[in-house]
C-alpha cells in the first residue's frame, strides 16, 4: 500500500470516528425526545384504565371493509368482512394507544424522536461505511466494528418495521437506549484502531457468517424487547381483570399488611409503571410479535452456526471443536429451540415461554460480549 | 418438534374435532402416570405372579417410554443440554487445549480432582453429557416415528368434512348470492385447487387444506438432526489428526511414524492413512508494522510441493490459514510457524558433530523462541567421549535499548541467538523418551567463563561461539523458517454438511409454512337465495388467515355475486360469532 493510500485510509478512519460521535449525539437527542413523548403521554393516559376494560372487540384482526373496484368499473365488489374469534383464555384487551397516549404534543415529540433516529442512523451508517472503506474490507474484523455494525443493523430493523407499518413505535425508547449503551461500550471498552485483518479472518465466510450473526442479533433483540414488554403488559392485564389498577391498586395497597413486603413492592412498582405499560400494545399482540420475530430469526441463526462451522473447517481444521464461542452459540440455539417448543406445549405457553425467550437472548448477549471479555478462545481478535 | 399444538380452543365440539385432526401430534396423555398398578388382579399361584410381574414391567416400561417421548420431558432434556454445555466453555477442556487444562488443574489443586471425577475437563465426552443427548435423541426418535406414520396417513387421507357451524371457527365470512349452491361449490373447489389446496366435496360444503409441507419440514429437520449426530459421532470414531513441524526444505510423508503428535478415533486403523507426501519449499509471514496492533500477523503462506499417492506427479500449492491443502481424503492445515537457527557444532577434535536447523519453540507473540540443541556424538579436546547441550533463546528482533532480551517484533529484523552450553550426560542413553525441546541439566555442568560466571554468548548470523578450554565451537550458519501443519482425515464431513443443509431447509419450512383449513358451504335459505359461508382454521400463529380468507372470498365473488344486505334482523346471526 502506498503512503498516499494509507493517508487516505487514515483520513477515512477519522471521518468514521467523527461520524460515530455525531450519531451518538443525535441518538441522545432522540432519547430525550422519546422521554418527552412518554412523559407527555402519561398525563393524557389518566382515566384510560376504565376505557380499556369496556373497550369493544377492536382487537379483532378483521380485514376492514374496503370498496374494491374491479377493472373496467362494471362491478363494484365489497371486500367481505371477516369475523375473527380469538381462542379461549386470551383476554381481548385492545392495544394501548402508544407512547404519546392521546397527547398531541407527545405525538409531535415522538415523531421528532423518530426523525432524529433516522438522522442518527444515516450518520451511523456513514461511520460504518467509512470504516469499511478505510480498511478496504468488511467492517467486522474486531469487536468494535462488530458492535457498531450491530447497532446500525438494530436501528435498520426498527426503521424497516416502521416503514412496513408495523406497530413498533413503542420500541423507540428502549431501542435508542440500547444503541447508546452499545456504542458507548464499543467506544470505551472495545475500541480498536482501524487496521487489517489477522490471517484467520481472510475469507469470504467473514461476509456470510458475521453478517448473519449481526442480523440475527439485531432481530433477536427486537424479539427479546417485545417479550420483556409482554411480561409487564401481561401482569398489568391480569391485574386489570382483578381490578388492581388505578384506584383499585390504591385500595389494595391500603389493605395490604405491611409485612407482605414483596407484594407491597410489586404493587408499588405496578403503581409507577402502569401509566407506561397501559400505553403498550396488548400482551397478545406483543407475544405474537415476539414469537414471529424469534421464529423468523431461528433459521437464520441456525444458518449462522452452520456457516461458522464450514468456515471453522477451512480455517482451523475442524467444523466443531467446542470453542467457547461455538459452545455459546450452540447454547443460544438450544435455548431458542426450547422457547419454540415451550410455546407449543401445554403449561409452558405465555409467561414461562417468555422467561425462556429472555434467557435465550441472555445467552446470545453473553456469547456476544461475555465470551470475548471473560473467556479466551479462538474468537478473540485484536485484544478482545 | 411441535408435538402438542393445541388448536384455538372453542367450546364447540365440532371445531374441536376439526382441530384435533389438524393437530399432527399424538394426544397428550393425562391421568396415565399413576404409579404402581397397571390394572388387573393378581391371580393366585406362580403363573399369576408371573403374569402380574409381566404386566407391571411392561406397564412401567410403557409409562417410561411415554414420559421420555413426551414434549415436557423433551423440553427438560433440551434445558439440561444447554445447561450441561456451559461448564465446558468456562473450564478448560483437555480435548480442546490440553496444556491449558493441565495448567488450570495445577492452579486449582483443591477442586481439580473433584472436577476430574465428574468429567468437567472432558464435558463433551462425559457420561452425564452423553446421557443427556442420548436420551434427547431417543426421545426425538420416539416422537418422529409415530409422527411420520401419522403424516403419511394424513397425506393419504382427505381433508376433513366441514364442521356443522362454520361461524364458530376462528375466521369466518358469509354473504348471500343469487347463484346456485352447486355452482358456487364447484367454483369454490376450482378456486381452492388453483390455490393449491387439497379439496374434498361432501354434501353442501367443500373442505380443503394446505401447508402440508410444514409438517414435512418439521420431520425433515428432526431427522436431519439425527443425521448430523451420526455424522459427528462417526467423524469422532474414524478421525485421525496429527501435527508435524517441518523446517523449510524438509518433507513429510503421511505415515504414522512421521508425526510429532497423533490423535485418532477409537475405530481408526493405521492403514487408513492416505498415502501422500509434501515438501515445505518456503514460508512467508508478514506482520503489522505500526499502530496499536503492531506485530499482529497479516499473512501466513506456506509454499509446498506435494505428491498424491506413493509416487504421484509433484504439484505446487500455497497453504494459507483459510486454505488448507486437500489431497486424497486428507486436509493439511497451516497452524503455526517459527524460526530454526541453523548451526554447525565442532567438537574438541575439530570434527563436525552436529549440523542443521534447530527448530525453536515460540514463547510469545513476537516469536521470542526457546532453543535447545543436544549433541550426543561428541569428543572433547583429549578425544574422550562426552555430550554437549546448548540452551538459550532465538530472538528475531533484538533491541537492547528496551533493556530486555525479548523479541520486539516477530519478523527477522535483527535476529540474535543467545546461548549457554553444558557438558555431561544428556540422559538420552537411558532409553527413556524425552522432549527434544527440553534440556535436562541435572547431570550436566555449565561451562564457565574465566571469571567463573556462567558462559553465554549473543550471536549474529555468521558468528562463532568458542567454548572455553578448547571444548569446541558452535557456528551460527543461518536461519530457516519452519511451519507446523495439522493433517486431518475426517470421514463424515460431507454427511454432516448434507444434514446441516437439510436441517436448515426443514426448520425454515416448519416455521414459515402455515398449515390451515378452509371450508366453503353453500346452502339455499328460506327466501330461495344461496348463503355462502367461508371459514378458516389455522394452526396457532397463523395470523394471515383472515386476510387469506378475505382474498378467497373476493376471488369467489365473481362466481357468486353478493346480493344487497337484507334487513338488519337477518345479519344479527352472522355477527353473533364476533362476541367471544
Amino acid at each position: 500500500m502506498t503512503s498516499i493510500a494509507a493517508a487516505a485510509n487514515e483520513n477515512m478512519a477519522e471521518i468514521s470516528n467523527v461520524l460515530i460521535y455525531s450519531a451518538m449525539a443525535v441518538y441522545t437527542l432522540a432519547f430525550l425526545a422519546h422521554i418527552a413523548e412518554w412523559v407527555l403521554g402519561s398525563r393524557s393516559a389518566v382515566g384510560r384504565t376504565a376505557a380499556a376494560l369496556t373497550a369493544p372487540q377492536a382487537a379483532a384482526a378483521g380485514t376492514a371493509a374496503q370498496a374494491e373496484r374491479q377493472g373496467g368499473g362494471t362491478a363494484v365488489l365489497e371486500r367481505p368482512k371477516v369475523v375473527t374469534r380469538s381462542g379461549a383464555g386470551t383476554r381481548d384487551v385492545p392495544d394501548g394507544p402508544g407512547a404519546a397516549g392521546t397527547s398531541e404534543k407527545g405525538d409531535v415529540y415522538g415523531r421528532i424522536a423518530v426523525s432524529l433516529t433516522v438522522l442518527a442512523f444515516l450518520l451511523h451508517a456513514g461511520s460504518v461505511l467509512t470504516r469499511a472503506l478505510s480498511v478496504e474490507r468488511a467492517p467486522w474484523g474486531n469487536m468494535y466494528e462488530f458492535s457498531t455494525t450491530f447497532g446500525m443493523t438494530l436501528v435498520a430493523v426498527y426503521l424497516g418495521l416502521l416503514v412496513a407499518k408495523k406497530n413498533v413505535r413503542w420500541l423507540g425508547l428502549p431501542l435508542v437506549t440500547t444503541i447508546l449503551l452499545d456504542l458507548g461500550l464499543a467506544l470505551s471498552v472495545l475500541y480498536t484502531d482501524s487496521d487489517q485483518l489477522v490471517p484467520a479472518l481472510h475469507s469470504y465466510w467473514l461476509w456470510i457468517h458475521v453478517s448473519c450473526a449481526i442480523i440475527s442479533g439485531a432481530a433477536l433483540w427486537v424479539g427479546a424487547c417485545s417479550t420483556l414488554m409482554y411480561l409487564f403488559r401481561d401482569g398489568y392485564e391480569s391485574r386489570l381483570e382483578s381490578g388492581w389498577t388505578g384506584r383499585g391498586l390504591d385500595r389494595l395497597l391500603a389493605e395490604l399488611p405491611s409485612n407482605r413486603r414483596i407484594l407491597r413492592f410489586k404493587a408499588h412498582l405496578a403503581k409507577y409503571t402502569d401509566s407506561f405499560v397501559m400505553r403498550l400494545p396488548s400482551s397478545a399482540t406483543l407475544d405474537k410479535f415476539a414469537y414471529r420475530v424469534n421464529a423468523t430469526v431461528f433459521p437464520l441463526w441456525t444458518f449462522t452456526i452452520i456457516a461458522g462451522a464450514i468456515w471453522a473447517e477451512a480455517a482451523w481444521g475442524r467444523y466443531w471443536g467446542w470453542d467457547p464461542k461455538e459452545v455459546w452459540s450452540f447454547i443460544t440455539w438450544v435455548a431458542y429451540a426450547c422457547y419454540l417448543h415451550a410455546r407449543a406445549t401445554a403449561g409452558w405457553k405465555g409467561r414461562k415461554a417468555a422467561y425462556i425467550a429472555l434467557a435465550a437472548f441472555g445467552c446470545y448477549i453473553f456469547n456476544y460480549y461475555g465470551v470475548n471479555i471473560f473467556v479466551t478462545g479462538k474468537h478473540s481478535y485484536a485484544g478482545v | 418438534m411441535a408435538k402438542t399444538e393445541t388448536t384455538p380452543a372453542t367450546e364447540d365440539k365440532d371445531i374441536d374435532d376439526a382441530g384435533s385432526q389438524l393437530s399432527t401430534a399424538p394426544a397428550e396423555e393425562g391421568g396415565q402416570s399413576v404409579p404402581g398398578s397397571f390394572g388387573g388382579v393378581r391371580a393366585p399361584g406362580a403363573l399369576g405372579a408371573l403374569a402380574w410381574t409381566w404386566r407391571e414391567t411392561t406397564g412401567w416400561v410403557r409409562w417410561f417410554w411415554r414420559q421420555l417421548t413426551s414434549m415436557r420431558v423433551a423440553l427438560i432434556l433440551l434445558f439440561l443440554l444447554s445447561l450441561g454445555t456451559i461448564p465446558g466453555s468456562l473450564i478448560p477442556q483437555t480435548s480442546v487445549d490440553a496444556v491449558k487444562a493441565e495448567n488450570w488443574k495445577k492452579a486449582h489443586e483443591t477442586v481439580a480432582p473433584l472436577y476430574d471425577k465428574v468429567g468437567l475437563f472432558d464435558v463433551y465426552s462425559s457420561v452425564w453429557f452423553s446421557a443427556i443427548y442420548i436420551l434427547l435423541f431417543t426421545s426425538l426418535i420416539g416422537c418422529i416415528v409415530p409422527r411420520t406414520w401419522q403424516f403419511v396417513g394424513q397425506l393419504r387421507g382427505r381433508p376433513p368434512v366441514a364442521p356443522r357451524r362454520l361461524a364458530k371457527l376462528p375466521a369466518y365470512t358469509t354473504w348471500r348470492t343469487g347463484a346456485e349452491p352447486e355452482q358456487v361449490l364447484a367454483a369454490a373447489e376450482k378456486l381452492l385447487k388453483r390455490r393449491r389446496f387439497r379439496t374434498r366435496v361432501s354434501g353442501d360444503a367443500v373442505g380443503s387444506e394446505k401447508g402440508y409441507l410444514r409438517e414435512a419440514g418439521n420431520l425433515l429437520f428432526h431427522i436431519a438432526l439425527i443425521v448430523m449426530l451420526v455424522a459427528f459421532a462417526s467423524g469422532q470414531l474414524w478421525k485421525s489428526e496429527g501435527q508435524k513441524l517441518i523446517v523449510a526444505g524438509d518433507g513429510f510423508a503421511n505415515t504414522i511414524t512421521q508425526y510429532d503428535d497423533f490423535k485418532s478415533g477409537s475405530l481408526f486403523k493405521v492403514d487408513d492413512l492416505d498415502p501422500f507426501s509434501f515438501k515445505l519449499d518456503g514460508f512467508e509471514g508478514t506482520y503489522e508494522r505500526s499502530g496499536p496492533q503492531r506485530g499482529t500477523p497479516r499473512t501466513y503462506e506456506a509454499h509446498v510441493t506435494y505428491r498424491d499417492g506413493a509416487d504421484g506427479a509433484p504439484r505446487k500449492k500455497t497453504i494459507k490459514v483459510n486454505e488448507p491443502l486437500e489431497t486424497a481424503g486428507s486436509k493439511v492445515y497451516l497452524i503455526g510457524h517459527g524460526y530454526a537457527p541453523v548451526v554447525t557444532v565442532r567438537d574438541g577434535q575439530g570434527n563436525i558433530s552436529h549440523q542443521g536447523a534447530v527448530p525453536s519453540l515460540p514463547l510469545d507473540g513476537n516469536v521470542t523462541e526457546s532453543t535447545v540443541l543436544k549433541v550426543g556424538d561428541y569428543r572433547d579436546k583429549d578425544g574422550k567421549k562426552d555430550q554437549l547441550g546448548f540452551k538459550g533463546n532465538f530472538v528475531p528482533t533484538l533491541d537492547l535499548r528496551t533493556g530486555t532480551m525479548l523479541s520486539q517484533f516477530p519478523a527477522l529484523d535483527n535476529p540474535r541467538l543467545v546461548l549457554t552450553a553444558y557438558r555431561g550426560s544428556l540422559g538420552i542413553d537411558s532409553g527413556m523418551p524425552q522432549s527434544v525441546y527440553q534440556l535436562d541439566v541435572s547431570k550436566m555442568k555449565q561451562f564457565k567463563d574465566k571469571d567463573g560466571s556462567p558462559f553465554a554468548k549473543v550471536l549474529k548470523v555468521g558468528d562463532t561461539m568458542t567454548l572455553p578450554d578448547g571444548a569446541g565451537t558452535l557456528h551460527f550458519d543461518g536461519i530457516k523458517p519452519w511451519a507446523t501443519f495439522q493433517i486431518s482425515q475426517k470421514p463424515g464431513n460431507t454427511t454432516a454438511l448434507v444434514g446441516a443443509v437439510a436441517a436448515l431447509i426443514g426448520v425454515a419450512g416448519s416455521l414459515f409454512i402455515q398449515r390451515r383449513r378452509v371450508w366453503v358451504r353453500a346452502v339455499r335459505d328460506a327466501d330461495g337465495h344461496t348463503v355462502v359461508e367461508l371459514a378458516g382454521l389455522g394452526r396457532s400463529e397463523s395470523a394471515k388467515l383472515p386476510e387469506e380468507l378475505a382474498d378467497l372470498a373476493v376471488a369467489l365473488q365473481p362466481e357468486a355475486p353478493p346480493l344487497p344486505e337484507p334487513d338488519p334482523a337477518d345479519s344479527a346471526d352472522s355477527s353473533e360469532g364476533a362476541r367471544a
